[in-house]
Formats: structure tokens, C-alpha cells, sequence
């Protein structure tokens, strides 16, 4: 299963490098966020893969690391993942305030000369 | 007075008189030159109190804690050496500050010049007494600061200025090297305490870092003391008021350097390292200052250059391996003080009342100012070497040490005589020219000012200097001896060479060098005469050598060309070669790591690969490339491709034992992609071609292009592959390998325990690790208002402001013209659902916040949901719709989130317990039972709020945009001509 998975994430940061050298602005974004994906994948399996590893913890009980899955990598990622929200709204609507003031949507804001 | 009270009075008095100066009214001279003087005789008694213990051969300390954990401390410390140093620094502060008032002109701000004075004066003080090497280091810096002040006085003046910044220049970077000579030095010491250091002379020249402290250090006192080549800042620094030269440039600011120099001696002196960087700096400035102070034609510029001169004679003794030289160097460091101040301030008064310090204009004072052409003959003939005044001695001592020193090249090279007896003839010569110029000859013809003796109490301290001269020079060992007693002792302890001062010592070899020199001198003045009375600047050779233009290249290469040099080869203003730079540094980094320490999966066995995942995650891949392929040109077939492979890490959350995660992720992945497609309108509309190939000129210029553009997508490609490569590899690694379990046995033990939830994951996001959210959703409210505040202000392009074609009719007519209700008749049934289904989902969205401690949930799941279920109310009813229904407040939202959260946390503190501490108990209510109630809930419920506030601001203030296009676009639509989309060649990335 390791191998799926690692392999998942190779793909979709490939995409994400890819799309983040591409001159356009929606590119980026899309981009940024296919990159999001594989990071936030791969810091989730820091944590290790368990399936069926109980998540909520029996009431009035210390947990151990036995019977519930790790759940450090799990809030890094909830983090990160509201954060990467916000940062791609900002991302967006800066780029489209530069579309309409550059007139182009390349990410320099100018059009490479000829 | 206890020792630590004298000391720490000794530093800190002349920056509180600093302060209190630079307060006064700037008219008020004599209170500010009042206040200066008073201080500055205050510690020299303090000095003078502190003369018992010295000369019992004692060290005055103290040591107040400072930063304890890094072994440092604030050390005071007082040896007859610092003792002999201080009592420099403050006597002919003293007598400054008496000759300041007088040369000060009433319509200058005096008080500041007296503010800057003081506050050099305890900078001074503070490198002499320092009893810590980063302390030393920090109030050598302090000098070149108030130095820089001091000469820069003057600032209307484009030479003071210029003289101030090439000062700061030198010996600031001077500075920075002996700061980082300092961390070496306590590096290989292991202690920055001056004592530990002075014991540990054998460690440090032994140690193999000993050539770097060596030339780090080294490098700071040389610039300090003008030493060539850093020798140039002196004679620019003369921009200065002369008091300020008669202060820096005798007694203190280039003595530092020398200070610094004795100071280490013990211990990094006595190699051959030592005996080259010092001694041949000594010696090339010694003979070089003295040649080029002969043809100054400004009597403060023939001053400087001799004060270069008389510096390099003193590193020169320095440089040599002998115990005497020492001595002689600490002896004519005092005498040179003593002439060299009378000399400035003499100087000084010619200036202050003939208008004039050229040579070339001067002439036959000695009949206007007799009394201070007298005062000015005794002090020049003490730097020339005359006998019976103190510059004899000391140069003799000189002589001699010259003749006997040990040089590392062999005996017949020895030129050090020869320079040692050239430089003192040239002595002689400028020593003659400053006196005979200005003083005799026929009586001035065109000064500026008709020339009389100053006030009394100006030539005072010249008096007082002079007959310390005197003094000096005829009774050496009666007045100088015993302090030169102390401070060669305090250096040189148990190794104190027998000495004798005496003015006669015999004929001897040295006797007939000062003679020789003398006559020497004499012969060259008169021979040079003729030279002289042309009035060329510059002395002849070197004439073209200019230590200003030099630098000033120096400083516009290093600063401006070299820069722009860098900037044009190595910087870009363009995003996409920073973000190759970015990546490749990344993946060179994650390969050499590979590549040191090799790469192998870990000790896991592999898992059994599932076949439903499996398969899931072929459809996620393919959406992944499939988005990377079409974001060109089908935007919204990517946008699409790009929410199927959210769905996937979604699953893959869930399937891992993760549901907070997928709840979170498929919440913000419709939102995502709803923003996304509003902004989707505004993006310029892009065809693929089908033509590319030309027959012509133009169409081959084409092919190139089309060559270029496939080899950067060819090598953007292997960038990806490298990216997607690595990560596969390493998530591999990491998957592979036992995880590391002690935080997550920190948090799961705690969760219930001291967090009172059973879902360890929002237990550790609103209550182990609050602040951390609370951050965040500050950030997530920063970025809500600021991509408001952008879309306030938002101009679309031109040509995205027609009605877009599926809203238009088939004749081009906008068929819904009223974009606040777009769909009402023709998508109703799926409206009166969603009406329906708002107060359901409204429902959930609660029962995720509520029961977000114990189980999958929480604020910002719940929050999201909330958006999602209003925005579903906007994409179906409309704008007006809604909004005529709704009344949103996001502002309202994101305030209350944020003070119920960080009000959450200063709940803690009228407990007296720290930010953000949670308490939580179990709370029977009828019916619905036992309820958690931890204040951590007030939190999450402060997290709820922002984030359904922020995420509605953001959508609705992208969504209103359309609304406001389609009232304005009649108006502008009708001014701006619709451009031609011409379709963009595909190669244009």
C-alpha cells in the first residue's frame, strides 16, 4: 500500500511542479494546489498508514498508540490545510487584480517579449 | 568609594552627561562646556582615587551579571595600564572640553558638540577599563559611532560629511573584523574574560586558529589607528572642529588601536606572524606619513599625516619581539598625546584668529601671538626630537630598539635603522615647516583676519601640555616614571625589562642618530625650499596616489557597480526562473543528502496493496496529470480534474484513520472550487490553434520560437519528474520506517485526561496547541479582509467586461440581464430544494461544532459547512435574492470569532493561569444527558464564527463583482471598443 500511496504523491507534486513553472496565473493556482495535495499527504503519513486504528479515543482512557492513530500529523494537516485555503483565495484574487490592471494573465504581468 | 561604584561612575557618568547636554537649549554654551568639564574632571579624580591600588601593583574589578547562561559578564578592571589609558582619555578630555568653549563659535549648537564629546569620552573609557573582550569589542564600535558624530559636526559641510562617512567606513568594518577576532579569541580560550585570556598566552598562539584571531584583530587595530593602507580616513577626519582632532587624533581614537595592540601583547605577540602584519604596517606608515606631512599645506593636514607618522613608529615598536620596545611604544604613546593636543589646539587658535591654516598664507605670527608661537615652538620641537623634551627620550628609546631588534630577514636587509633615522629627519622637516611657516618670515599680507593672541583661558590647556613636555623631557624619571612603572608592569608583569629614563645615557649610537636626524632634517628644510614656496599640493612620486579617490571607487564598485553587476547576472525579475532556482536547489539539496547518506526503505514490511485504493488512486493520478495537461487551455476541465483529486486524498484520509481530516478536506475542497469558478470570469479567454507552421520569413522565426518553447517545456518537464521523483521516494522512506511515537503518546494520553475530549485531534488544535489556531485563524481573517479590500478596488480587464456568451441570447443580447437572479426560472426544482435544505444543512454544520471535542467535527468543519450552505443559496436564488432574505454581516462574523477566541483565552487569566489554559467539566443535562462543557467549546465556537465570516467575505465579494460588471457594463462596454481575441499561439510559454 506504501507504494500506492507514495507513488500517489509522486505524481500529483510532478503535476504541481509542472503546472508552478507554467506562465499563466491559473496554472499557478491549480498548480499550488495539486502541491498542496502531495505535501499535505506526505506529512499525514509521517503518522503512518493504519487503517482501521480507532481516531476517537474511548472515554476515560489514556490512548496509546496501540489502538488509535497518531494524531500529531493529523492536526498539522487540519492546520494545513485551512491555511492553504486561505492562502489560495489570496493567491486568486491578488492574480486577478493584476489581470485586470496588467491587461494579461502571464505571471509577470507582462507578456514575454518575441 | 567602593571599587565597583568608582568603576561603574567612571562609564556611565559621561553618557549620563551625554544625555543631559544633548537636552539643553542649543544656545546654551557655557552651561553645556560647564556640565562637560565638571564631568570630565569628576573622573579624573575618580581616576586619581583609583591610583593606590595600581600602584601597589592592584587591579580594580568588578562584575555585574549580564548574561550568566553564555558566561558572560560585565567586567570593569583597572590595571595600571587601563589606569595610565584613563587618565589620558580624561585629563585631555578635560582639557578639551576648556579649549571647546573658548574655539566654539557661539552660533553653532555647542551643546551638541558637548552631548557627542562626553558620550565618545565614555565610549573610550569603556574600551580602556573593559574586562571582557565582547564588551571591548562593543564600545569600540561605540567610538566609531560618536567618532562619526564628532567629525560630522560640521554637517552643512560636504568635507565633513564626507570625512565622517569614510571614518564610520574604515573603522566600522575595522570594528566588525575585531568583533569577530573577539569571538575567535574567547572561541579558542573558551572564556571572553580578559583575565582568563591574558593567562592563556600559550594556548592561543599554539592553537591553530591563532593566524585568523591574529588577523582578524590585528585588522581592527590597524584601521583604528590609521595604519597603512587604512591610513587614508585620518586626514579626511580633519573636516572635523579642532577640538575634536586634538582629542581623537592624540589621545584617544587612534590610540585605541594601540591600546588594543598592548593590550594583547602578552599573548598573540613574540610570533613571526605578529612580528610581519604589525611591524611592517608600523614601518611603512612610519616613513610614508612622515614624507607626505612635509608637503601639507594645511597646518591640520601636515598634523594628521605626522600623527599617521608617529603611529606607525609606535606600531612599529610594537611589532618587534622585545620586551623594551614595549615599554618605549607605552612611553612615546604618552608623550605623543601630550605634543601632539598642544599642537592641534596651537593650530586651532591660528585658525580661530587669522581665518586661515595654510602654510602658503601664514607667515610671521610670532609678532602678533608671541606667546603662542612659543607654546607652539617648545611643543613642535618635542615631535621633532629635540633634547630636554619628552619626544626626545622616547625617541631615542626608539633608536635604539631600532638597532638592536631581532628581525626575521637577514642582517643585511635590515633596513629598519635607516627607515627609523629617514622618518625622524623627515620629523625634523615638518616639525620646521609648521613653526617656521606660520610664525616667522615677513608679516602676513591677506588674512582673513587680523591676527592677536587668543583669550587666557584658551592657550591654558596648551600651557598645561607644553610644560608637561617640558617636565617630561628634562626629569623623565622623576614625573613619568612611576606611571610608566605601573602600566609597563601591568602589561608585561614578571618579564619588566630593566630601563632607564634619562635624558643623557652617554655617546652612544642612538645619541648620534637623533643628531644625525636633526641635522639631517635641518639640511632637508632649507634645500626643500624653493619646492616649498611653489605651493604644489601633494607630495612629489605619490602625488597621484590619492587615498580619497581610492576609496571613494572602491566604495562605488563595492556598493553600486558590484551590485548591479550581481543583480544583472545573477537576479530576475521574472516568477518563472525564481521558482526553477527554488526547486532545483530543492531537489540538489534532497539529492546530496541522498547521495552523503544514502537512501534505502526502512524496516517496515510493506502493507498489502488494496485494490479499491489502488484503483482510486489510478483515477486520482490521472486527474492530477489530466490537470496538469488541460490548465492551459480548458480551465474549467482542470478545475474539475483538480476536485476529483481532492476526492481521492480525501478517501485516502478516511481510509487511513482520519475522518477530521476528509471532513475538512471535501468542506474546503467545495469551497475551493466555487471561488475558483467565480474567478474563472475574469481570466482572458485562451483557443488552441491548429496553424503553426509558416511558409515564409516569419513562419521560420516561428519554427524557432517553437524550438525554444519545446526545450524549456522539455526541461520543466525533467524538473517535474526530478520533484515528483523525490517526493514519491521520500514519502516512501518515511512510510516505510517505524513512526516516531513520543508526541502522539504525549497527546493521546493527555487528550481525555487533561483535555477532556475523546477526538485527540481538536483536542490538540483548540486546547493543547490553542495558540497555534488562534494564529491562524488571525491569519485566515487577515487574508478574508485583505482580498476585500483588493476586490473593493477591483478594474477588470477590458476585455472581460461583456455579459459573458452563455448568458446572452442567440442574437447577442443579454438575455439575463440582471445577474442578481440568474436562474429562477428554469433550474426550479433544484432551487426549492436547496431553499429546502438550507436550515438541514444549517442543522449539521451545529452538530459538527457541538460535538467536535468527542467526535469528528469541530469549528472549522462546521464553519465551512456553514458557508457552503449559504452559498448554495447564492448560486441557485441570485445575489438580490438571497441578500433580500439573508442579511449577512462577515465583518460582524470575523470580529466576533476573534474576540470569543483570544476572550477564551484571557479567561484563563483572572484564574492566574496562563493564555488560552482550558478548564472543561461534565455538565448532566435533562433529556439530552451528559454534555461536555470545556471552555474549549467558546473557542471552537470563536473558530466557527471567523471562518464562516471570512470564507462568506471572500465569496461573496468575488461573486459581487459580477454584479457590479453587469450594471457598469452598458456604460463602459459602450467607451471601450471590444477587443479582437485573436486565439494565443499555443508555444507561448
Amino acid at each position: 500500500m506504501e507504494l500506492v500511496l507514495s507513488l500517489g504523491i509522486g505524481i500529483l507534486a510532478g503535476s504541481g511542479v509542472w503546472l508552478l513553472l507554467r506562465p499563466r496565473t491559473f496554472q499557478v493556482i491549480i498548480g499550488l494546489a495539486l502541491l498542496s495535495y502531495a505535501v499535505n499527504l506526505f506529512i499525514f503519513s509521517t503518522g503512518g498508514l493504519r487503517t482501521g486504528a480507532a481516531a476517537i479515543l474511548q472515554a476515560g482512557e489514556a490512548g496509546t498508540l496501540a489502538r488509535y492513530a497518531d494524531p500529531l500529523p493529523q492536526a498539522l494537516v487540519l492546520t494545513a490545510i485551512v491555511i492553504g485555503f486561505a492562502t489560495t483565495a489570496l493567491l486568486l484574487v491578488v492574480l486577478l487584480a493584476t489581470r485586470g490592471l496588467t491587461r494579461t494573465d502571464h505571471v509577470d504581468g507582462r507578456e514575454r517579449e518575441p | 568609594m567602593p571599587d565597583a561604584l568608582l568603576l561603574l561612575a567612571l562609564v556611565i557618568l559621561p553618557f549620563a552627561g551625554a544625555v543631559v547636554a544633548g537636552l539643553l537649549p542649543s544656545h546654551a554654551r557655557n552651561a553645556a562646556a560647564g556640565l562637560a568639564g565638571a564631568i570630565a574632571l569628576v573622573s579624573l579624580g575618580l581616576v586619581w582615587a583609583a591610583y593606590p591600588t595600581v600602584a601597589a601593583g592592584g587591579v580594580l574589578r568588578a562584575e555585574f551579571a549580564w548574561m550568566p547562561t553564555l558566561g558572560l559578564n560585565l567586567v570593569l578592571r583597572v590595571d595600571g595600564f587601563a589606569w595610565l589609558f584613563a587618565g589620558m582619555v580624561t585629563g585631555i578630555g578635560a582639557l578639551v572640553v576648556l579649549y571647546a568653549r573658548y574655539y566654539m563659535s557661539s552660533d553653532d549648537p555647542v551643546p551638541r558638540f558637548f552631548s557627542f564629546l562626553l558620550a565618545f569620552m565614555g565610549s573610550m573609557t569603556g574600551i580602556v577599563i573593559s574586562g571582557n573582550l565582547i564588551q571591548l569589542a562593543f564600545f569600540w564600535e561605540l567610538t566609531s559611532l560618536f567618532s562619526f558624530l564628532l567629525i560630522g559636526y560640521w554637517h552643512h559641510l560636504a568635507a565633513a560629511r564626507d570625512g565622517a562617512r569614510m571614518a564610520l567606513t574604515i573603522t566600522a568594518t575595522g570594528g566588525l573584523a575585531l568583533f569577530a577576532g573577539m569571538l575567535v579569541l574567547g572561541h579558542i580560550v573558551g572564556s571572553y574574560d580578559l583575565d582568563v585570556v591574558l593567562a592563556a598566552g600559550d594556548r592561543i598562539r599554539e592553537h591553530p586558529l591563532y593566524l585568523v584571531a591574529l588577523i582578524l584583530v590585528v585588522l581592527g587595530a590597524l584601521t583604528k589607528s590609521a595604519q597603512f593602507p587604512f591610513h587614508v580616513w585620518l586626514p579626511h577626519a580633519m573636516a572635523a572642529p579642532t577640538p575634536v582632532s586634538a582629542y581623537l587624533h592624540s589621545a584617544t581614537l587612534v590610540k585605541a588601536g594601540i591600546f588594543l595592540l598592548i593590550r594583547l601583547w602578552p599573548v598573540m605577540a613574540g610570533t613571526d606572524a605578529w612580528g610581519w602584519t604589525v611591524g611592517l604596517a608600523g614601518l611603512i606608515t612610519l616613513v610614508l606619513g612622515a614624507y607626505i606631512a612635509i608637503f601639507q599645506n594645511d597646518l591640520k593636514g601636515l598634523l594628521a599625516y605626522s600623527t599617521i607618522s608617529h603611529l606607525g613608529l609606535i606600531t612599529l615598536l610594537l611589532g618587534l619581539k622585545s620586551e623594551l620596545a614595549l615599554v618605549a611604544a607605552i612611553f612615546h604613546t604618552m608623550n605623543h598625546a601630550a605634543f601632539k593636543a598642544s599642537l592641534f589646539m596651537a593650530a586651532g587658535i591660528i585658525d580661530h584668529e587669522t581665518g586661515t591654516r595654510d602654510i602658503r598664507r601664514l607667515s610671521g605670527l610670532n609678532r602678533s601671538m608671541p606667546f603662542t608661537a612659543r607654546l607652539a615652538l617648545v611643543a613642535a620641537a618635542a615631535m621633532a626630537g629635540v633634547p630636554l623634551l619628552n619626544g626626545f627620550i622616547s625617541k631615542e628609546m626608539f633608536f635604539a630598539e631600532a638597532l638592536s631588534a631581532e628581525v626575521p630577514v637577514s642582517p643585511l636587509l635590515n633596513i629598519l635603522p635607516f627607515a627609523a633615522l629617514l622618518a625622524s629627519a623627515f620629523s625634523v622637516t615638518y616639525s620646521l615647516r609648521f613653526i617656521h611657516g606660520a610664525f616667522f618670515g615677513p608679516d602676513p599680507t591677506d588674512l582673513p583676519r587680523k591676527p592677536h593672541e587668543p583669550a587666557t583661558w584658551m592657550r591654558f590647556p596648551v600651557e598645561i601640555l607644553v610644560l608637561t613636555c617640558i617636565m617630561v623631557g628634562v626629569l623623565p624619571a622623576a614625573t613619568v616614571g612611576p606611571f610608566l612603572d605601573i602600566a609597563a608592569r601591568s602589561v608585561l608583569g614578571a618579564a619588566t625589562p630593566v630601563y632607564s629614563l634619562a635624558v643623557w645615557h652617554g655617546f652612544n649610537l642612538p645619541l648620534l642618530m637623533s643628531v644625525a636626524a636633526l641635522g639631517g632634517g635641518v639640511l632637508l628644510y632649507t634645500f626643500l625650499q624653493r619646492y616649498l614656496r611653489t605651493g604644489q599640493d601633494g607630495p612629489p612620486w605619490i602625488r597621484r596616489l590619492e587615498g580619497q579617490r581610492i576609496f571613494e571607487r572602491t566604495m562605488v564598485y563595492v556598493s553600486w557597480r558590484l551590485a548591479r553587476v550581481l543583480e544583472q547576472r545573477a537576479g530576475t525579475r521574472r516568477l518563472q526562473p525564481q521558482l526553477r532556482l527554488v526547486l532545483g536547489t530543492a531537489i540538489l539539496a534532497g539529492g546530496g543528502a541522498v547521495w552523503l547518506r544514502g537512501f534505502g526503505p526502512g524496516n517496515l514490511p510493506p502493507t498489502p496493496v488494496d485494490p479499491i485504493l489502488a484503483m482510486i488512486w489510478v483515477v486520482g493520478a490521472a486527474c492530477a496529470l489530466g490537470a496538469a495537461w488541460q490548465a492551459k487551455f480548458h480551465r474549467l476541465a482542470a478545475l474539475i480534474l483538480v476536485g476529483g483529486a481532492g476526492l481521492v486524498v480525501c478517501v485516502t484520509f478516511v481510509w487511513f484513520s482520519a475522518p477530521d481530516l476528509a471532513l475538512t478536506q471535501l468542506t474546503v475542497e467545495v469551497v475551493t472550487t466555487v471561488l475558483l469558478l467565480l474567478g474563472l470570469r475574469w481570466l482572458p479567454k485562451r483557443f488552441q490553434s491548429q496553424d503553426g507552421q509558416g511558409r515564409d520569413g516569419q513562419g521560420r522565426r516561428r519554427q524557432a520560437a517553437e524550438v525554444l518553447t519545446r526545450t524549456r517545456r522539455l526541461r520543466d518537464l525533467g524538473i517535474a519528474a526530478g520533484a515528483g521523483t523525490g517526493m514519491a521516494a521520500m514519502a516512501y522512506a518515511v512510510m516505510t520506517r517505524t513512526p516516531p511515537d513520543l508526541l502522539a503518546r504525549h497527546f493521546l494520553e493527555r487528550a481525555y485526561t487533561e483535555g477532556g475530549g475523546t477526538n485527540a485531534v481538536n483536542v490538540i488544535l483548540v486546547d493543547f496547541r490553542g495558540f497555534d489556531t488562534l494564529g491562524e485563524i488571525v491569519v485566515v481573517a487577515a487574508v478574508a479582509l485583505a482580498t476585500f479590500a483588493l476586490l473593493r478596488r477591483f478594474r477588470p480587464a477590458p476585455d472581460s467586461l461583456e455579459v459573458p456568451e452563455h448568458q446572452r441570447d442567440a442574437d447577442g443580447a443579454v438575455s439575463h440581464g440582471n445577474a442578481g437572479q440568474p436562474g429562477t426560472d428554469w433550474l426550479l426544482v433544484p432551487a426549492v430544494l436547496t431553499r429546502l435544505l438550507f436550515p438541514v444543512i444549517v442543522l449539521v454544520a451545529i452538530f459538527l461544532l457541538l460535538r467536535g471535542h468527542d467526535l469528528p467535527g469541530g469549528g472549522f468543519s462546521a464553519g465551512m459547512v456553514v458557508a457552503i450552505a449559504i452559498i448554495l443559496q447564492y448560486m441557485i436564488g441570485g445575489t438580490d435574492w438571497t441578500e433580500d432574505r439573508l442579511r449577512l454581516r462577515p465583518h460582524l462574523w470575523i470580529g466576533t470569532g476573534l474576540l470569543l477566541a483570544a476572550g477564551t483565552g484571557l479567561a484563563a487569566w483572572p484564574f492566574g493561569l496562563p493564555f488560552l489554559t482550558s478548564y472543561f467539566a461534565y455538565v448532566d443535562l435533562p433529556l439530552i444527558g451528559k454534555v461536555p462543557m470545556a471552555s474549549a467549546l467558546i473557542f471552537d465556537i470563536g473558530v466557527f464564527a471567523l471562518v464562516v465570516g471570512a470564507t462568506l467575505l471572500m465569496l461573496v465579494a468575488l461573486a459581487h463583482q459580477s454584479v457590479r460588471a453587469h450594471r457598469a457594463t452598458p456604460r463602459i462596454a459602450a467607451a471601450v471598443p471590444v477587443r479582437d481575441h485573436a486565439p494565443m499561439p499555443a508555444g507561448d510559454d
